[in-house]
């Protein structure tokens, strides 16, 4: 074992506060089960989940719901035991609509055998029945996109995976859950980085942590001791976005992921903290992902509160749970305040993407401004890509799409780094975001056109 | 001072000269009817007609490629002028559309889901939460079709779009570039109109908005035959007559207007 | 499908837009009223050497320039924008760029330009490729050169009305021997300011405390005014010691004219600027070259270079923009990985 600062840094970044204390200490607490869950199919990135049960029908708690449909889909399973109330287009935390499944849950069932054989001797079981698992478990990435955790850990055969990495950086403000699911269950995410790294057949483990999170990095030292293998600590600097794989990747192994490519390119593969635990949980108890730690704060609510609840609780549920939400609420944030999404109502169903829940209030939100750029280039030193937001945003504004395009403006993974120093308050992610609306609807025309 | 003056001057000259005899001996040789029936298009190069400008489609018309009525904007007379240049017969002018928005639910009508905070683009507001409007179908108002228009014939009226008929060159270019897809190319001569575009059902509409369909089929009736449902909305079926006076007052929606 | 729910969930009236949703509360507002901060040393040094003179050209140029941007502004149709403070600063820095017996009417007439014409037509604040200060002490400068160039008497010579710079120039073109010597004395007297030049150029020590303050605040980055002052000491420093006899040394340089106020406030002016690091340098190195080409060439009609090597580099700066944009993370790897297939 090895702990180490980590030995590069990634170029830009910002400095946020990182206003987590009104959480970080909070233990997790379970979330009394909600009278009714709405159950998202689409939880992640890619095709949604086509449901397997009808209206009426009584589910057991775990039992598979909705079946992924396609190479990159996940399953997804009820929370809890209960009976389908009703099958209907819900909002999803993410701004979209998607079928989702209304369950009337039983408080009064009686907590039942999990619904897969556990494997509590994987280390003798091949990689091949694990990563089964890790798909029948429904398991997907749950820093945020979403991705099918099963997709990740399969990658083709011309690519092997040496360096497995725990993204431990949770470098948005406010959020706790991983830093909390570290501090009290590091055991357990090891274990699971341990069963992602057999999956893999990597060598090494490599956990990183920004240096904010001492109490995390202590829980972590002191559970990897027993952990047998070539495993390394490399503390970050904190620094957003020290959590975005590309960058974490280049921080922790100095190695640069091409543009355009996928970690798997430089033979890596990062986990998120929820995730480990989430595949821990399905191999060793056999439990697919029903719930997660989510960090219920900000300044418009009354508890703050880290939670672990089941997926398909209503924000409005987990909102009254910690105290309701104060008068001067102004803004919902479902994720973190870089890159989360802002919600029309408290009616949203939590996925299993979602991190935290922040209420903002009124003297917190202040509004964009669509005001001319002053060339100060904060946004340029900002840019962990390289990118120049400020040509990028003006090129858009112009409706340039085809300069915003050439100035590489797909690339922008919408961290948000340049619109949190920009002093003109530019909107900077919007118009990337819709620079690159506007460039994936003309490739895709371009591709129907081909195929026609 | 007069140096300077025949120095200039004999500059000017010799450059006109060198002009005069670049456009006698350098000209292409085109055929004259693709201007005259350039100047009798309007200049608009809007592209309806589907081709670059009004250059080109005028080079189509001479060629033969093209009929000379696919210009929404022209005139009856300038069509009947062209028609002339070309000696063919007169070709009858396609009845002149112009564009309308379906939708009059502006800010005092209709209710709003948050407050956006984000550029001023209705694609863009559109990809926010599903827009700020409580109606799905609702003009979002913050004027994409407006910046589209190359004839400056729509205007926000009170956060709804409006198209001024007799401003419209029929281009469409507002019809492609509104992301809830809610203007529509309606005959000139047509004044009737349902100004709505939500298929929710009346409830639904009712909870959100005091100008919506809320599919009661009263117009159908009325209108025998020349408005239909599609869902629980009611549409125009603009080859129809439609020249019942009582059809706004009677629309328990107030979505249909005579304008 | 059932939309009723999502249409109908009452609640308070919520803010959505797009993510970050937190900022890090940098305005232009403060922006400008941080250069206005850093200018005040400037503004009490050139009230203390200059004078009634100087109060009156602050006022008026200020006056001016605020005014101007209002009407226009209003004759546009835009909204107003006074409250960015950016006429404020350009008003301030115009009028310390002016010499102390300017007459009124000249002084409001380059408010006027500086801000209807180098400003405002091309768009106001953002869009404007020249520094407004600089484009109207310009067209001060050629338009009633006599008047630009005529300083009160100071420290060096009770009697001569021309700065430390012209009076070497004017010295070096005659073949004669520098006119006085940088000796401790008068070193400290243009350390302080007390000499001829434009009413806020010549404190070097008010103009350095400022651009401290602009750096702590973060308002500028250092790469323009080192590599900009840079330039001019080592170009100073080799001519001096190629020929010491017709050339002056490094510090008089330094701290003569309008280089501090120039490398400090003018060229570090964000909107005419390159936005990159290594563009800055580039941008620095060339504002310095320009100054000294123009400062000591003997054929040159002005004796000082420094707002029009400004000028001239604000011309450049989209170009040193494209040429010195970042590498984008992964991009030569990507290229790699295509040569290798």
């Amino acid at each position: 074992m090895k702990v180490s600062p980590a030995p590069f840094l990634f170029r830009g970044g910002i400095h946020p506060p990182d206003s987590k204390t009104a959480t970080a200490a909070l233990p997790l607490k379970d979330l009394p089960l909600p009278a009714r869950l709405e159950v998202s199919t689409s939880q992640h990135l890619g095709a949604p989940a086509a449901p397997c049960v009808a209206v009426g029908d009584r589910v057991t708690a775990g039992q598979l719901i909705a079946k992924a449909s396609g190479f990159i889909s996940a399953n997804v399973h009820a929370p809890a035991a209960g009976t389908i109330a009703a099958i209907r287009e819900a909002p999803t935390p993410t701004g979209r609509t998607a079928t989702a499944i209304i369950i009337e849950t039983d408080a009064d069932a009686p907590a039942g055998e999990p619904p897969y054989k556990p494997i509590p001797d994987w280390r003798e079981q091949e990689p091949r029945s694990l990563l089964d698992r890790v798909a029948e478990a429904g398991i997907v990435g749950m820093g945020g996109a979403g991705f099918p955790t099963h997709v990740k850990l399969s990658p083709p055969g011309d690519k092997p995976i040496d360096t497995v990495i725990l993204n431990g950086a949770e470098c948005e403000p406010f959020l706790n859950s991983d830093n909390r699911l570290l501090i009290e269950r590091a055991a357990q995410v090891l274990e699971g980085c341990q069963i992602i790294r057999h999956i893999l057949g990597a060598a090494t483990l490599c956990v990183a942590i920004e240096d904010n999170k001492r109490e995390a990095a202590a829980a972590l030292f002191a559970a990897m001791k027993a952990t047998p293998g070539d495993n390394q600590i490399h503390i970050l600097k904190t620094r957003y976005p020290q959590g975005s794989e590309k960058q974490q990747i280049y921080s922790v192994t100095g190695r640069t992921v091409p543009m355009g490519g996928l970690p798997m390119d430089v033979g890596c593969v990062v986990e998120n903290v929820a995730t480990a635990y989430a595949v821990w949980d399905a191999v060793v108890n056999g439990r697919p992902l029903t719930a997660r730690a989510i960090t219920v704060t900000g300044d418009a609510v009354n508890t703050p509160t880290n939670w672990f609840a089941p997926v398909g609780t209503s924000f409005a549920d987990l909102v009254a749970a910690s105290g309701g939400a104060r008068d001067n609420l102004a803004k919902l944030i479902a994720g973190g305040p870089m890159m989360g999404f802002a919600l029309p109502s408290l009616e949203v169903a939590m996925s299993k993407t979602s991190s935290g829940l922040l209420l903002f209030p009124r003297e917190c939100v202040r509004p964009y401004r669509s005001m001319a750029c002053i060339n100060c280039g904060r946004c340029v030193e900002a840019c962990p890509l390289g990118l120049m937001p400020n040509e990028l945003s003006q090129a858009a504004e112009a409706d340039d799409i085809d300069e915003a395009e050439n100035r590489h403006v797909m690339d922008c993974f919408e961290c948000g780094a340049c619109a949190y120093v920009c002093p003109a308050r530019r909107p900077l992610v919007q118009h990337m975001r819709r620079a690159k609306a506007v460039i994936t609807q003309r490739r895709r025309a371009a591709a129907q056109q081909k195929k026609t | 001072m007069i140096t300077s003056i025949l120095v200039v001057s004999g500059i000017g000259l010799v450059c006109g000269v060198a002009l005069a005899l670049g456009a006698r001996y350098l000209s292409v040789e085109e055929n004259p009817l693709i201007g005259t029936v350039t100047e009798l298009l309007l200049g608009a190069n809007c592209g309806a007609c589907g081709y670059a400008g009004c250059g080109g489609y005028a080079q189509a018309i001479v060629a033969g490629e093209a009929p000379p009525n696919r210009c929404p904007s022209c005139t009856p007379e300038a069509l009947a002028q062209i028609s002339a240049a070309l000696g063919i017969a007169p070709i009858e002018a396609a009845a002149r559309e112009v564009a309308l928005v379906l939708c009059r639910g502006d800010d005092e009508q209709a209710q709003k889901r948050f407050v956006y905070d984000g550029i001023t683009d209705c694609a863009a507001a559109a990809a926010v939460g599903g827009g700020d409007k409580a109606c799905r179908y609702g003009c979002l108002g913050y004027g994409t079709c407006l910046r589209a228009c190359p004839a400056g014939a729509i205007e926000m009226v009170n956060g709804v779009a409006r198209v001024h008929p007799e401003l419209c060159i029929s281009c469409r270019k507002c019809v492609a570039a509104c992301p809830r897809g809610i203007i529509r190319m309606v005959p000139a001569a047509s004044h009737t109109h349902i100004f709505c575009s939500s298929r929710d059902p009346g409830a639904t509409v009712r909870k959100v908005c005091k100008v919506g369909c809320i599919g009661c089929r009263i117009c159908t009736r009325l209108a025998e035959g020349a408005i239909t449902m599609d869902g629980t909305l009611a549409v125009v079926d603009y080859k129809q007559p439609l020249d019942n006076e009582e059809l706004p007052a009677k629309c328990p929606g107030k979505c249909i207007l005579k304008v | 499908m059932n939309t009723e729910q999502q249409n109908t969930a009452a609640g308070p009236e919520l803010v959505v837009g797009v993510s970050p949703h937190i900022h890090s509360g940098a305005s232009v507002e403060r922006i400008m009223l941080d250069v206005v901060i850093a200018l005040l040393p400037a503004v009490a040094a050139a009230l203390y050497f200059f004078g009634l003179n100087a109060a009156r050209l602050i006022v008026t140029c200020v006056a001016t320039c605020l005014a101007t941007e209002w009407i226009c502004r209003r004759l546009m149709g835009r909204n107003n924008t006074l409250g960015d403070f950016s006429a404020l600063v350009t008003g301030l820095l115009l009028a310390l760029n002016l010499p102390p017996g300017l007459p009124t009417w000249m002084a409001i007439a380059g408010g006027v330009f500086a801000i209807a014409v180098a400003k405002q037509v091309f768009g106001g604040l953002g869009y404007n490729p020249f520094n407004p200060a600089l484009a109207a002490r310009a067209f001060l400068l050629i338009s009633f050169t006599g008047p630009m160039t005529t300083w009160s008497a100071s420290c060096i010579d009770a009697t001569s009305t021309a700065t430390p710079l012209g009076m070497v120039k004017e010295a070096f073109k005659a073949g004669a021997p520098a006119p006085f010597a940088m000796d401790g004395g008068l070193t400290l007297d243009f350390l302080l300011g007390n000499m001829n030049g434009c009413i806020g150029e010549t404190s070097a020590i008010a103009l350095l405390i400022g651009a401290l303050y602009l750096l702590y605040r973060r308002v500028i980055t250092w790469h323009i005014p080192v590599a900009f002052i840079g330039t001019v000491a080592i170009y100073a420093a080799i001519l001096h010691a190629v020929n010491p006899a017709a050339s002056m040394p490094v510090h008089f340089h330094l701290l003569t004219g309008g280089l501090m106020l120039g490398a400090c406030f003018m060229a570090t002016d964000m909107v005419t600027t390159p936005t990159t690091a290594r563009g800055r340098l580039i941008f620095g190195v060339g504002c310095g070259l320009l100054t000294m080409v123009l400062r000591t060439v003997k054929t040159g009609a002005y004796p000082e270079g420094v707002s029009f090597a400004i000028l001239i580099m604000n011309a450049f700066t989209p170009l040193i923009n494209r040429a010195t944009r970042h590498r984008i993370f992964g991009a030569a790897e990507a290229a790699k990985r295509e040569a290798r297939k």
